[in-house]
Protein backbone atom coordinates (compact mmCIF):
# COMPACT_ATOMS: atom_id res chain seq x y z
CA UNK A 1 0.00 0.00 0.00
CA UNK A 2 2.88 2.54 0.37
CA UNK A 3 2.45 3.15 -3.23
CA UNK A 4 -0.31 5.31 -2.19
CA UNK A 5 1.04 6.95 -0.01
CA UNK A 6 3.69 7.96 -3.02
CA UNK A 7 0.89 8.91 -5.10
CA UNK A 8 -0.23 11.25 -2.47
CA UNK A 9 2.89 12.75 -1.88
CA UNK A 10 3.19 13.08 -5.52
CA UNK A 11 0.28 14.92 -5.95
CA UNK A 12 -0.30 16.82 -3.73
CA UNK A 13 2.98 17.53 -2.11
CA UNK A 14 2.06 21.05 -0.23
CA UNK A 15 -0.52 19.08 2.20
CA UNK A 16 1.44 15.63 3.18
CA UNK A 17 3.00 15.49 6.12
CA UNK A 18 3.77 12.14 7.12
CA UNK A 19 2.28 8.49 6.31
CA UNK A 20 2.86 5.35 8.52
CA UNK A 21 1.75 1.65 8.30
CA UNK A 22 1.80 0.47 11.60
CA UNK A 23 0.31 -2.89 12.98
CA UNK A 24 -0.79 -3.47 9.18
CA UNK A 25 -2.70 -0.06 9.49
CA UNK A 26 -2.58 2.55 6.55
CA UNK A 27 -2.28 5.84 8.08
CA UNK A 28 -1.71 9.39 6.26
CA UNK A 29 -1.01 12.91 8.28
CA UNK A 30 -2.37 15.93 5.58
CA UNK A 31 -2.52 19.02 6.11
CA UNK A 32 -6.00 20.36 7.25
CA UNK A 33 -5.74 22.84 4.09
CA UNK A 34 -5.48 19.84 1.75
CA UNK A 35 -8.57 17.62 3.28
CA UNK A 36 -10.92 18.12 0.86
CA UNK A 37 -8.64 18.06 -2.22
CA UNK A 38 -7.03 14.93 -0.92
CA UNK A 39 -10.50 13.60 -0.16
CA UNK A 40 -11.86 14.37 -3.04
CA UNK A 41 -8.96 12.98 -5.14
CA UNK A 42 -9.17 9.45 -2.86
CA UNK A 43 -13.06 9.17 -3.27
CA UNK A 44 -13.25 9.86 -6.84
CA UNK A 45 -9.89 8.38 -8.01
CA UNK A 46 -8.20 5.72 -5.48
CA UNK A 47 -11.62 4.52 -4.98
CA UNK A 48 -12.66 5.09 -1.14
CA UNK A 49 -16.10 5.57 -1.55
CA UNK A 50 -16.82 4.91 1.91
CA UNK A 51 -16.42 7.10 5.07
CA UNK A 52 -16.37 4.25 7.93
CA UNK A 53 -15.64 6.22 10.75
CA UNK A 54 -15.08 9.99 11.68
CA UNK A 55 -13.65 11.14 14.78
CA UNK A 56 -11.83 12.42 17.04
CA UNK A 57 -8.74 12.10 19.86
CA UNK A 58 -7.98 15.07 21.91
CA UNK A 59 -3.95 15.34 23.07
CA UNK A 60 -4.55 17.48 25.73
CA UNK A 61 -1.50 19.63 26.04
CA UNK A 62 0.07 19.77 22.63
CA UNK A 63 -0.05 22.35 20.67
CA UNK A 64 -2.23 21.11 17.67
CA UNK A 65 -4.45 19.69 19.97
CA UNK A 66 -7.16 18.00 18.44
CA UNK A 67 -6.85 15.22 15.61
CA UNK A 68 -9.55 14.71 13.83
CA UNK A 69 -9.53 10.74 12.03
CA UNK A 70 -11.07 9.55 9.54
CA UNK A 71 -11.35 5.81 8.36
CA UNK A 72 -12.03 5.15 4.34
CA UNK A 73 -12.66 2.15 3.10
CA UNK A 74 -12.87 0.41 -0.66
CA UNK A 75 -15.94 -1.94 -1.33
CA UNK A 76 -14.33 -3.21 -4.32
CA UNK A 77 -10.76 -3.87 -3.29
CA UNK A 78 -11.76 -3.71 0.09
CA UNK A 79 -9.01 -1.64 1.18
CA UNK A 80 -8.92 0.48 4.18
CA UNK A 81 -6.80 4.07 4.67
CA UNK A 82 -6.74 6.03 7.84
CA UNK A 83 -6.60 9.59 7.23
CA UNK A 84 -5.99 11.92 10.11
CA UNK A 85 -5.61 15.86 10.32
CA UNK A 86 -4.45 17.78 13.52
CA UNK A 87 -6.20 20.96 14.71
CA UNK A 88 -4.73 23.89 16.36
CA UNK A 89 -6.34 24.35 19.98
CA UNK A 90 -7.20 27.73 19.68
CA UNK A 91 -8.84 27.44 16.24
CA UNK A 92 -10.32 24.12 15.87
CA UNK A 93 -12.06 23.95 12.98
CA UNK A 94 -11.81 22.16 9.53
CA UNK A 95 -13.50 21.65 6.44
CA UNK A 96 -17.36 19.49 6.44
CA UNK A 97 -17.20 16.11 4.20
CA UNK A 98 -20.97 15.67 4.15
CA UNK A 99 -21.37 16.72 0.83
CA UNK A 100 -19.04 13.88 -0.38
CA UNK A 101 -20.28 11.18 2.26
CA UNK A 102 -24.11 11.74 2.99
CA UNK A 103 -22.87 9.93 7.02
CA UNK A 104 -20.54 12.60 7.37
CA UNK A 105 -23.32 14.77 8.65
CA UNK A 106 -23.69 12.94 11.71
CA UNK A 107 -20.11 11.90 12.09
CA UNK A 108 -19.37 15.69 12.44
CA UNK A 109 -22.18 16.84 14.96
CA UNK A 110 -21.30 14.26 17.02
CA UNK A 111 -17.43 15.57 16.86
CA UNK A 112 -18.98 19.24 17.53
CA UNK A 113 -20.79 17.66 19.95
CA UNK A 114 -17.91 15.87 22.10
CA UNK A 115 -14.70 17.97 21.08
CA UNK A 116 -16.31 21.03 19.84
CA UNK A 117 -14.28 20.89 16.74
CA UNK A 118 -16.08 23.14 13.96
CA UNK A 119 -16.79 22.32 11.08
CA UNK A 120 -17.01 24.52 7.86
CA UNK A 121 -19.95 24.78 5.39
CA UNK A 122 -21.76 21.61 7.40
CA UNK A 123 -25.44 22.75 6.57
CA UNK A 124 -26.82 21.68 10.20
CA UNK A 125 -24.52 22.07 12.97
CA UNK A 126 -25.71 21.24 16.09
CA UNK A 127 -25.28 18.60 19.26
CA UNK A 128 -26.23 15.08 18.10
CA UNK A 129 -26.13 13.86 21.26
CA UNK A 130 -26.42 15.68 24.21
CA UNK A 131 -29.09 18.26 25.00
CA UNK A 132 -28.99 21.83 23.88
CA UNK A 133 -28.56 23.50 27.05
CA UNK A 134 -25.69 21.54 28.16
CA UNK A 135 -22.35 23.43 28.47
CA UNK A 136 -18.82 22.63 27.50
CA UNK A 137 -17.88 19.54 25.43
CA UNK A 138 -17.77 16.68 27.60
CA UNK A 139 -15.41 14.32 26.01
CA UNK A 140 -12.67 17.42 25.77
CA UNK A 141 -9.96 16.04 28.64
CA UNK A 142 -10.23 19.40 30.27
CA UNK A 143 -13.99 18.80 30.93
CA UNK A 144 -13.95 18.25 34.80
CA UNK A 145 -14.92 14.30 35.27
CA UNK A 146 -17.54 14.87 38.00
CA UNK A 147 -19.26 17.64 36.10
CA UNK A 148 -22.73 17.41 36.21
CA UNK A 149 -25.61 19.53 34.28
CA UNK A 150 -28.96 17.88 34.60
CA UNK A 151 -31.73 19.34 33.49
CA UNK A 152 -34.10 18.13 36.25
CA UNK A 153 -33.19 17.01 40.01
CA UNK A 154 -30.11 18.02 42.00
CA UNK A 155 -26.39 17.76 40.95
CA UNK A 156 -25.56 14.58 41.52
CA UNK B 1 -71.83 -3.03 49.19
CA UNK B 2 -69.65 -4.30 46.63
CA UNK B 3 -67.68 -5.97 49.68
CA UNK B 4 -70.80 -7.65 50.53
CA UNK B 5 -72.22 -9.06 47.34
CA UNK B 6 -68.28 -10.53 46.79
CA UNK B 7 -68.35 -12.30 50.51
CA UNK B 8 -71.53 -13.74 49.79
CA UNK B 9 -70.44 -15.08 45.93
CA UNK B 10 -67.76 -16.74 48.07
CA UNK B 11 -68.74 -17.79 50.85
CA UNK B 12 -72.99 -18.29 49.87
CA UNK B 13 -75.61 -16.86 51.69
CA UNK B 14 -74.64 -18.38 54.99
CA UNK B 15 -70.52 -17.70 55.02
CA UNK B 16 -69.06 -14.22 56.00
CA UNK B 17 -65.60 -13.60 56.73
CA UNK B 18 -64.17 -10.38 58.89
CA UNK B 19 -61.03 -7.76 57.34
CA UNK B 20 -60.33 -4.57 57.55
CA UNK B 21 -61.67 -2.63 54.25
CA UNK B 22 -57.49 -1.12 54.31
CA UNK B 23 -56.45 -4.87 53.83
CA UNK B 24 -59.06 -5.96 51.41
CA UNK B 25 -58.18 -2.85 49.07
CA UNK B 26 -54.36 -3.79 49.35
CA UNK B 27 -54.92 -7.14 48.37
CA UNK B 28 -56.73 -5.95 45.27
CA UNK B 29 -54.37 -3.52 44.52
CA UNK B 30 -51.38 -6.06 44.89
CA UNK B 31 -53.26 -8.65 42.10
CA UNK B 32 -53.54 -5.88 40.09
CA UNK B 33 -50.45 -4.32 38.82
CA UNK B 34 -50.57 -2.48 36.04
CA UNK B 35 -47.44 -1.41 34.57
CA UNK B 36 -45.66 1.11 32.49
CA UNK B 37 -42.59 -0.31 31.09
CA UNK B 38 -40.09 2.86 30.64
CA UNK B 39 -37.51 0.84 28.80
CA UNK B 40 -34.10 2.18 27.80
CA UNK B 41 -31.53 0.07 27.61
CA UNK B 42 -30.04 -3.47 27.89
CA UNK B 43 -32.04 -4.18 31.05
CA UNK B 44 -35.33 -4.18 28.55
CA UNK B 45 -34.23 -7.83 27.46
CA UNK B 46 -34.43 -8.96 31.22
CA UNK B 47 -37.58 -7.08 31.79
CA UNK B 48 -39.04 -9.12 28.12
CA UNK B 49 -38.07 -12.33 29.77
CA UNK B 50 -39.91 -11.76 32.88
CA UNK B 51 -42.98 -11.09 31.40
CA UNK B 52 -43.03 -13.98 28.60
CA UNK B 53 -44.20 -17.48 29.60
CA UNK B 54 -40.81 -18.54 31.09
CA UNK B 55 -41.16 -16.51 34.38
CA UNK B 56 -44.60 -15.03 33.99
CA UNK B 57 -45.36 -12.01 35.30
CA UNK B 58 -49.51 -12.52 35.23
CA UNK B 59 -48.76 -15.55 37.99
CA UNK B 60 -48.56 -11.73 40.10
CA UNK B 61 -51.46 -10.15 38.44
CA UNK B 62 -48.88 -7.38 37.21
CA UNK B 63 -48.78 -8.80 33.48
CA UNK B 64 -50.38 -6.04 32.08
CA UNK B 65 -48.07 -3.78 30.26
CA UNK B 66 -50.21 -0.37 29.69
CA UNK B 67 -48.60 2.23 27.30
CA UNK B 68 -50.47 5.34 28.29
CA UNK B 69 -49.24 6.38 31.98
CA UNK B 70 -52.83 7.38 32.61
CA UNK B 71 -53.66 3.71 32.56
CA UNK B 72 -50.87 2.68 35.04
CA UNK B 73 -50.52 2.89 38.19
CA UNK B 74 -46.76 0.65 38.56
CA UNK B 75 -43.77 2.53 36.93
CA UNK B 76 -40.97 0.01 35.93
CA UNK B 77 -37.99 1.92 35.16
CA UNK B 78 -36.13 -0.30 33.23
CA UNK B 79 -32.47 0.90 32.07
CA UNK B 80 -30.01 3.64 31.98
CA UNK B 81 -31.58 7.06 32.64
CA UNK B 82 -29.70 9.63 31.31
CA UNK B 83 -30.03 13.59 31.68
CA UNK B 84 -31.54 14.07 28.49
CA UNK B 85 -34.08 11.29 28.66
CA UNK B 86 -34.93 12.57 32.60
CA UNK B 87 -37.39 15.06 31.99
CA UNK B 88 -39.23 12.54 29.99
CA UNK B 89 -39.58 10.22 32.40
CA UNK B 90 -40.58 12.81 34.70
CA UNK B 91 -43.40 13.93 32.84
CA UNK B 92 -44.54 10.31 32.67
CA UNK B 93 -44.62 10.07 36.39
CA UNK B 94 -46.29 12.99 37.14
CA UNK B 95 -49.19 11.76 33.97
CA UNK B 96 -49.80 8.26 36.59
CA UNK B 97 -52.65 8.48 38.46
CA UNK B 98 -52.69 7.87 42.44
CA UNK B 99 -51.74 5.40 44.51
CA UNK B 100 -48.86 4.87 41.74
CA UNK B 101 -45.36 2.70 42.79
CA UNK B 102 -41.59 3.09 41.12
CA UNK B 103 -39.52 0.24 40.98
CA UNK B 104 -35.91 1.08 39.88
CA UNK B 105 -35.18 -1.82 37.43
CA UNK B 106 -31.53 -2.66 37.39
CA UNK B 107 -28.12 -0.94 38.59
CA UNK B 108 -28.41 1.90 36.42
CA UNK B 109 -31.86 3.15 37.83
CA UNK B 110 -31.04 2.50 41.10
CA UNK B 111 -27.11 4.25 41.32
CA UNK B 112 -25.92 5.10 38.13
CA UNK B 113 -24.03 2.13 37.88
CA UNK B 114 -20.50 1.85 36.66
CA UNK B 115 -22.25 4.91 34.25
CA UNK B 116 -20.35 7.18 36.58
CA UNK B 117 -20.33 10.42 34.05
CA UNK B 118 -21.69 13.54 32.51
CA UNK B 119 -24.22 12.31 30.71
CA UNK B 120 -26.16 9.44 33.48
CA UNK B 121 -28.57 10.27 36.03
CA UNK B 122 -26.86 8.95 39.41
CA UNK B 123 -30.08 6.96 40.73
CA UNK B 124 -33.87 7.92 39.53
CA UNK B 125 -34.36 8.59 43.16
CA UNK B 126 -32.86 12.02 42.87
CA UNK B 127 -35.33 12.86 40.61
CA UNK B 128 -38.56 10.84 41.95
CA UNK B 129 -40.06 8.91 44.92
CA UNK B 130 -39.01 4.94 44.44
CA UNK B 131 -40.21 2.01 46.02
CA UNK B 132 -38.15 -1.09 45.20
CA UNK B 133 -34.92 -0.96 44.19
CA UNK B 134 -33.99 -4.37 42.16
CA UNK B 135 -30.19 -4.52 41.46
CA UNK B 136 -28.25 -6.43 39.19
CA UNK B 137 -26.67 -5.51 36.05
CA UNK B 138 -29.14 -6.83 34.63
CA UNK B 139 -30.79 -8.27 37.19
CA UNK B 140 -31.83 -11.85 37.11
CA UNK B 141 -35.48 -12.83 36.60
CA UNK B 142 -35.89 -14.27 39.89
CA UNK B 143 -34.64 -11.08 41.31
CA UNK B 144 -37.28 -9.11 39.60
CA UNK B 145 -39.88 -11.27 41.08
CA UNK B 146 -38.53 -11.09 43.94
CA UNK B 147 -39.30 -7.27 43.58
CA UNK B 148 -42.29 -7.45 42.76
CA UNK B 149 -43.63 -9.54 45.84
CA UNK B 150 -41.69 -7.26 47.63
CA UNK B 151 -43.54 -4.91 46.29
CA UNK B 152 -46.65 -6.23 46.78
CA UNK B 153 -46.24 -6.77 50.69
CA UNK B 154 -45.46 -2.83 51.01
CA UNK B 155 -49.32 -2.21 49.20
CA UNK B 156 -50.61 -4.23 51.43
CA UNK B 157 -48.90 -3.43 54.55
CA UNK B 158 -49.22 0.25 53.85
CA UNK B 159 -52.14 2.95 54.65
CA UNK B 160 -54.48 2.82 51.58
CA UNK B 161 -55.75 5.68 50.16
CA UNK B 162 -59.30 5.43 48.07
S1 LIG C 1 -28.06 -2.13 34.87
FE1 LIG C 1 -26.71 -3.12 33.38
S2 LIG C 1 -28.10 -4.27 32.06
FE2 LIG C 1 -29.32 -2.73 33.16
S3 LIG C 1 -29.43 -0.97 31.82
FE3 LIG C 1 -27.69 -0.68 33.20
S4 LIG C 1 -25.94 -1.48 32.08
FE4 LIG C 1 -27.77 -2.27 31.08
Amino acid sequence: MSDIFERIREKFPEYFRSSHSNFGDDTILIKPEGLLPVMGYLKDEEGFNVLMDLTCVDYYGEEERFEVVYHLYDLTEKKRLRVKVRLREEEPVVESLSHMWKNANWYEREVWDMFGVKFLNHPNLKRILMYEEFEGHPLRKDYPLRKRQPRVGPLN
Amino acid sequence: MGVKRVVTGVFGEEGFITTKLDSMVGWARKYSLFVYPFVTACCGMEYMSVSCAHYDLDRFGAALPRFSPRQADLLMVVGTISHKIAPVLLRVYEQMTEPKWVIAFGTCTCTGGFYDNYATVQGIDTILPVDVYIPGCPPRPETVLDGIMKLQEKIQNSKQEY
